[in-house]
């Protein structure tokens, strides 16, 4: 009988691969993390592969180093497997070649991905596979979880029997992270179709010294073409294998596939051919057509490579007069993308008795939605009689004119099931509950279920959109909900930013988790939601989420309240019953947390049912509030128009001209992003305030600002505003005002917490606290606004020296209101960089955290001066980051030495009062560089219009004369891992490279997998058991090459010296290395205490700040300075405040134990040796 | 020589039994105790308050910042093994149970009803030979009267006297208006023994930070007076083993408990400070004495100087506090 379960397509793959495998390396990358994460856990809870034996998972440094693992493993006779996607494929192409050339076994899971292009995306298309096409690899591919985990075994399975390494694919997001209820494939099954011979075959052709040869020779002209073309047999009857798999299959498990499967009318005239997940959407548009009685068909690809050209043409109907293909990946320059080029050519090498006609078009790019609709469109087209080849489907392409239109009223949902859209916050818990709902109603019932989960391009305050269905028959919608009989809004603020009964079908339910109770909640919904309600005769719930959590003790998790009220209103399930598999699914969630957690979760459960209520529906639509307008109106046209429309949700609708062509945005477009998220806001007391800026700095999101300005300047103040005399050197007479801005803050509270000063009669308050932001006055939103007109510059009788937290504040920082996580630990030290340096800054960032809060659309915290300058930043890959930056570093400098020869060449010509000035040295100063671009400026003044071959080129580099700051800025994933190879290079160049690394002991982007920057005995993805091994010391390997600047910060310990030590990098002449100890959520800290933990680990010595600086030694000094004292207190003040260690200490208490005594120990070394170095004598 | 001693029902080869320290969170400690010559080990306090504290603080990291972003739906591996609750303590008892020969006394500090019995009961089927109480609330609500905190002590004592058939000790603060009589009720509802006192630890103000900071000192000899008063006067007049805690660090100390009434003496500070090897000198000296002074037995000595067999009761009352008073001089050198 049938074991039904309810997981994503990830798990589907990884279930099979885990089971065939004996070594598996791995590398986190989006969307593929999931299945290494799931092998790393199954491995370390000992669950056995196939043979009876816990498979090794080995997490590598990259995916280079993932696929040469593999590659090793394989030549030594191990199966082996790994998982990954977009640039990691890329990553592992070389090895691939070698893999497939050497006629070795193995299949790779990839969770298809965008490769990045004009902008990285995370999301599915078939870029990354198709670029692999020449590796000789075949490739099928699975459209749901059910499909992701047949091919993973049919994978498996024909990769033995055909000696050609093959790609599992499937598509990023839409089927690695849906959960659907599949079939499960059970180990006597997977046994059936593993032969034993097959597997010995393999190990009989590893290496070994017992029967030594070898393999991987370097081979000349004479024989290396001949060599390459011995694997043609092999490639010849690989299909065959592969349908004769799938043949196996049918009988072991069931289910049949063909290399090309055809659904629709057996007489169909127009067909589509694509593969993946726009297949099964695909399927439900010929059906329905079909069923209306058109004569269309589909070809679904299985196996793409290699290429069955004779059962492709089969596939096909005799009756095709049009064929079109769909490919979901662009080949720009190519006749056609991959699919269509095959198809066309397999007709030409065996031509089909009606000699169809092709067109292909591109559909889906970057989880692009892609609907039934879409596909009527296609083949619509087909009808014709000269169709549009090479189109698009899905957009609008006003620039090309590539794209079809479509109709989005064609929907083909099925009638008899259920389907939710659910409107929460991530912090909410509501995707959470619904993976719950899924596996209640999937698991517990005779109904197909689906969820899909669409997230937020912000960490803080990110909204999440659930999409669900359940139903009696199979659901192959593999696209977004499109009518919903059920809408739940989680978050009452969120009809006010989003139109959240779009999907809402006529006579359907909606459920709001509402502050106001069914007498009055009408009156406070906004226009659209009550035109809805009331115009498609919608059934109208609330129920108040947060006073029941309250009540319950869940604090702010409204997610089993939700999840019951949607029960006891779908109606899926009758309401006992489904209330039981509620408790039962309590039980087996959270039972392991406790039993008090298991306790609140069912008074949750009862006080839900208790406080959900019917609202009378008036009928009379009152509101006068609509949606928010997503920008101000002021904000500038490219930030209204185009921007503002992706704010919005509306980014769908945009059409190509309205983008830019290259990837080029404007800069400092978060402060028209007013998000308003935060329930609590700071509240600034200028009596208890000592005006020392502490509060200014720590904040990660820059909303807290101060200026000191005449008093005049604050004579017409609006009323309320709140200053007070400048506790400022000579600036007595001067106000100090600092600012709030309340509709930016994410309501971390770091800046209570760093706050030095307190209430002298009552020390719970301080100079800044934490207040209801609903307490707040709306005209603290006027406030700043005026606060912003007033002047940046500091009114002081001499400009002050930045070199400390008191002077710093005064600066403008250009990084504000990033999207990173509340109370982020990087972005303060990001803050820093741009008040010092932003107005010459150019910054290189790595892929990660830094680069998604830094640089994911819709909007950018990098800012802009009061004059448009500001930091120019720019993302290459996630390896390549240093090497990126030194790129931008030997440009510049190349510029501005062709600029001042130029210069010093052309000085009589130019004259002398603007050259001398631009070729004497720089000097590191605002100041002064204010002076020089003012000379640049008349220098490009004197040049305008000048023809001679010298003073053109000297205009076009003339802005080179200002020197630029570079620097290089990425977290521990690519410092200590992925791009060290490269980052150490560049240390080495000796060029004057600054690289900040953003310290976090963990990929945290890609949701807390080990570096090797992850200390001894901190739990982390891929060191479930705690990791084993110290940290490694990036800083001491650094310091080897001795003119390398290194320094290890930790603001939340000194912030004088993190100054100290940015300034002193950027000063230096060379490369410099700041390592920032960075707090982060994947530390299971208090986040409000982020910087409190900082001042502990520097306390315990376990994160030293030292500054090693080379400068020093030409003056004979010791190049190493220790900044903070000798340990004062055991690590374990600072780990046992820490859930990342703690957690090993509730699951392994032993082991948690002896990692304790050996990470005390690794800080006594670490210490002593420190120590040692900065006592030196020189 | 017979340094024999009974307590709650259990025959003590003497009267040294360490109290919960660091030296009693593992089994090697508890092994260390055990050859350094100690009768019976406690256990270090399993907080119920704790656990539960850390249950719910993991569900919540392993909550915290999930399902919120694409790129990363949760931050940690899910713990499948997961020593939640006592799980841990429960395992000592059973590991010190196999591999000590001498009695092992739980200790249990609730702050629940149901924790109190749930755990009680666990604590007794993973083999504890007792289980002392560690009752420890500081009621601040100034509304509850006396009457009504102490009807909180003896309904959970009652509660567990009567959930466990091991004896169950109870382990209280000296702060009580009429500490004589709330003994008498402890022992009404079932239990056996009474330890004398819990530390009060005071939290300490860092001044810097103007915060209110835990302050962890360990006992000095001087504060063995007031458990040594009160056993002095409770003996023989509630039907209850006493047991004197804190402040015992030598030799002497020992005799004198056991001259004012106790059964045995627990000590901690001493053996951290001077490691479990101070028991054995602590015996060694208990018996020099006892030849000196011509003692047969522990026995003999339990009870000697209480409050009902020393020549001037009196001396345990007012008069007694009236004589301390007037016979205090200050140091000459702290006026200076």
């Amino acid at each position: 009988m049938s074991r039904w379960i309810t997981i994503d397509g990830n798990e589907a793959a990884a279930r099979v691969a885990y089971k065939v495998s004996e070594v598996i390396a791995i590398y986190p990358i989006t969307p593929s993390s999931n299945m290494g994460e799931s092998c790393d856990e199954w491995s370390a809870k000992k669950m056995q592969n196939l043979w009876g034996q816990v498979p090794t998972v080995q997490e590598m440094q990259s995916e280079g180093g993932a696929a040469g693992a593999v590659h090793g493993a394989l030549q030594a006779g191990s199966l082996c497997t790994t998982f990954t996607a977009s640039q990691g494929l890329l990553l592992m192409i070389p090895n691939m070649f070698k893999i497939a050339g050497e006629l070795t076994p193995t299949v790779f899971h990839i969770s298809a991905r965008t490769v990045a292009t004009h902008a990285l995306s995370i999301f599915g298309d078939h870029s990354d596979v198709m670029a692999t096409r020449t590796t000789g690899w075949g490739m099928v591919f699975g459209g749901s979880p059910q499909e992701v985990q047949d091919m993973a075994l049919i994978a498996h399975a024909a990769t033995l029997k055909a000696r050609i390494p093959f790609l599992n694919c499937f598509d990023g997001f839409r089927t690695s992270h849906e959960v659907q209820k599949i079939e499960a494939i059970e180990d006597d099954q997977i046994r059936a179709m593993i032969d034993e011979d097959l597997v010995r075959a393999h190990r009989e052709r590893a290496l070994s010294p017992d029967h030594p040869v070898l393999r991987g020779s370097a081979q000349n002209p004479d024989v290396f073409f001949q060599a390459r073309e011995t694997v043609n047999p092999y490639y010849d009857r690989a299909a065959d294998l592969v349908q004769e798999t799938m043949d196996r299959f049918a009988e072991v498990v069931g289910r049949r596939y063909g290399l090309f499967d055809y659904v629709g009318d057996p007489k169909a005239e127009r067909v589509v051919v694509l593969m993946g997940s726009g297949a099964e959407a695909a399927e439900e548009a010929v059906e329905a057509l079909v069923a209306k009685g058109e004569k269309v068909g589909l070809v679904k690809v299985r196996l793409y490579r290699p290429f069955d050209v004779a059962r492709f043409v089969a596939s096909l109907p005799d009756t095709v007069k049009a064929i079109a293909v769909l490919d979901r990946t662009k080949e720009p320059g190519a006749i056609g993308e991959p699919l269509y080029q095959d198809v066309v050519t397999a007709l030409s090498e065996r031509p089909h008795p009606l000699r169809p006609l092709v067109i292909g078009g591109r559909y889906g790019l970057s989880s692009k939605e892609f609907t039934p609709a879409m596909v009527k469109a296609v083949l619509d087209e087909l009808t014709r009689t000269e169709p549009k080849n090479h189109f698009t489907v899905g957009i609008v392409d006003d620039v090309g004119h590539t794209s079809l239109g479509y109709d989005p009223e064609f929907q083909t949902e099925d009638p008899q099931g259920f389907s939710g859209v659910f409107w929460g916050l991530g912090a909410d818990g509501t995707v959470g509950a619904n993976k719950n709902s899924i596996k209640i109603i999937g698991e517990g019932t005779d109904f197909y279920a689906q969820g899909y989960f669409v997230y937020d391009s912000k960490k803080s305050g990110s909204v999440t959109v659930s999409h669900l269905r359940f139903g009696p028959n199979p659901i192959r919608s593999t696209y977004l909900v499109q009518k919903a009989s059920f809408v739940a809004v989680h978050q009452f603020g969120l009809m006010f930013r989003y139109p959240v009964l779009d999907q809402a079908a006529p006579g359907g339910t909606v459920l709001i988790n509402s502050p106001y109770g069914p007498n009055v909640v009408w009156n406070h919904l906004p226009r659209h939601v009550q035109e809805a309600i009331v115009e498609r005769d919608l059934k109208l719930y609330v129920i108040d989420g947060y006073a029941v959590a309250q009540a319950t003790g869940m604090g702010v998790r409204i997610n089993t309240i939700m999840q019951t009220a949607y029960f006891a209103l779908s109606g899926i399930l009758p309401k006992e019953e489904a209330i039981d598999k509620i408790r039962t699914a309590i039980e087996k969630t959270y039972g392991r947390r406790g039993p008090k957690v298991v306790a609140q979760n069912f008074a949750a459960v009862d006080q839900a049912l208790a406080h959900l209520f019917e609202v009378h529906v008036p009928g009379v639509v009152n509101s006068h509030v609509g949606l928010r307008d997503p920008v101000p109106g002021t904000a500038p046209a490219f930030v209204k128009d185009v921007i503002g429309e992706m704010i919005a949700g509306r980014g769908d609708l945009l059409p190509v001209s309205a983008l830019p062509v290259d990837g080029t945005f404007p800069t400092a477009t978060t402060q028209y992003e007013k998000r308003g998220i935060s329930l609590e806001i700071p509240v600034w007391e200028p009596d208890i305030c000592s005006q020392c800026g502490k509060c200014i700095l720590a904040c990660p999101h820059g909303v807290i600002r101060a200026k000191i300005v005449p008093k005049e300047a604050v004579a017409n103040a609006p009323e309320g505003f709140k200053m007070a005399p400048a506790k400022f050197r000579g600036a007595e007479d001067a106000m100090y005002v600092l600012k709030i801005s309340v509709e930016d803050c994410t309501g971390c509270a770091l800046c209570t917490d760093v706050c030095p000063e307190f209430d002298k009669s009552e020390t719970s308050r301080r100079a800044a606290n934490m207040v209801p932001f609903h307490e707040l006055p709306d005209i603290e939103r006027e406030r700043w606004e005026y606060f912003l007109t007033l002047p940046d510059e500091p009114s002081l009788p001499e400009p002050p020296i930045y070199d400390n937290a008191k002077a710093l504040q005064l600066l403008r920082p250009l990084f504000e209101f990033s999207g990173a996580c509340a109370g982020c630990g990087e972005t303060p030290y990001l803050k820093i960089l741009s008040q010092l340096y932003g107005d010459h800054l150019m910054v290189a960032n790595a892929t990660g955290c830094s680069s998604i809060y830094g640089g994911n659309l819709p909007t950018t915290p990098w800012a802009q001066d009061s004059e448009g300058r500001g930091p120019a930043w720019s993302n290459s890959l996630f390896e390549d980051n240093a090497e990126f930056g030194l790129g931008m570093r030997l440009a510049l400098d190349a510029q501005r030495s062709q600029a001042l020869r130029l210069l010093e060449k052309s000085s009589g010509v130019v004259g002398s009062d603007v050259a001398e000035p631009l070729l004497a040295p720089e000097k590191d100063d605002p100041i002064a560089r204010k002076e020089r671009r003012t000379k640049v400026e008349e220098l490009k003044k004197r040049l305008a219009g000048r023809q001679e071959p010298d003073l053109v080129a000297l205009a076009q580099v003339a802005d080179a004369l200002v020197d630029k700051s570079v620097w290089i800025i990425g977290g521990d994933g690519w410092a200590y891992d992925i791009g060290y190879g490269g980052l150490d290079h560049v240390l080495a160049s000796g060029r004057r490279v600054r690289c900040l690394v953003l310290d976090t002991e963990v990929y945290s982007n890609t949701g807390g997998q080990m570096s090797k920057a992850t200390p001894r005995g901190a739990v982390a993805k891929f060191a479930a058991g705690g990791k084993p091994g110290p940290k490694k010391d990036l800083g001491r390997m650094a310091m080897t090459y001795g003119n390398v600047y290194v320094a290890e910060i930790a603001m939340g310990a000194d912030d004088n010296q993190t100054i100290k030590a940015i300034r002193e990098a950027e000063a230096h002449d060379g490369p410099s290395l700041i390592i920032a100890y960075s707090h982060c959520i994947a530390h299971a800290i208090d986040m409000r205490q982020g910087f409190l933990q900082q001042k502990r680990a520097v306390e315990t010595g376990y994160w030293p700040l030292y500054r090693y600086n080379p400068a020093r030694a030409v003056k004979g000094r010791n190049p190493m300075q220790l900044d903070s004292k000798a340990p004062s207190a055991p690590l374990t003040e600072y780990i046992e405040r820490e859930g990342r260690y703690q957690m090993l200490r509730q699951t392994d208490p032993e082991s948690a134990a002896r990692l304790t005594v050996e990470a005390q120990q690794d800080v006594d070394r670490k210490w002593a040796a420190y120590a040692k170095l900065a006592a030196k004598e020189v | 020589m017979n340094l024999n001693t009974r307590y709650l029902g259990l025959e003590l080869k003497n009267p040294l039994v360490p109290a919960a320290s660091p030296l009693s969170t593992n089994i090697d400690g508890l092994c260390r105790l055990e050859d350094a010559g100690a009768a019976a080990v406690t256990l270090f306090s399993v907080f119920e308050e704790q656990i539960e504290h850390e249950i719910e603080q993991m569900a919540h990291y392993l909550d915290y910042g999930s399902d919120s972003y694409g790129e990363a739906t949760s931050y940690f591996p899910e713990p499948t093994d997961y020593h939640r609750g006592p799980e841990d303590y429960l395992e000592l008892i059973r590991i010190a149970k196999q591999r000590l020969s001498i009695p092992v006394i739980a200790s249990l500090n609730g702050s629940s009803k149901g924790g109190w019995a749930k755990y009680a009961k666990e604590i007794a089927a993973a083999g504890a030979d007792a289980l002392e109480l560690n009752v420890n609330w500081i009621e601040t609500d100034p509304t509850s009267t006396g009457a009504e905190v102490e009807a909180r002590y003896t309904d959970v004592v009652q509660l567990v006297a009567n959930a466990v058939a091991i004896p169950v000790t109870v382990k209280v603060g000296p702060y009580f208006s009429a500490l004589a009589n709330l003994a008498r009720r402890f022992s009404q509802v079932g239990a056996k023994g009474l330890v004398l006192f819990n530390r009060f630890y005071q939290p300490d103000f860092d001044l810097e930070s103007r915060t209110v900071s835990p302050n962890l000192t360990l006992s000095n000899p001087a504060e063995m007076r007031l458990p040594l008063h009160w056993i002095a006067i409770l003996y023989g007049r509630v039907d209850l083993n006493l047991a004197l805690s804190t402040g015992v660090h030598s030799a002497a100390d020992v005799i004198k408990a056991m001259m004012a009434g106790a059964r045995v003496a627990t000590c901690a500070s001493a053996l951290l400070a001077n490691g479990p090897g101070h028991l054995l000198t602590m015996l060694r000296e208990i018996e020099a004495w006892m030849v000196v002074h011509e003692y047969e037995s522990i026995q003999q000595m339990q009870g000697s100087m209480s409050y009902q067999k020393v020549p001037n009761p009196s001396a345990y009352e007012r008069a007694n506090y009236m004589k301390e008073l007037q016979s205090f001089r200050p140091d000459p050198v702290l006026l200076r």
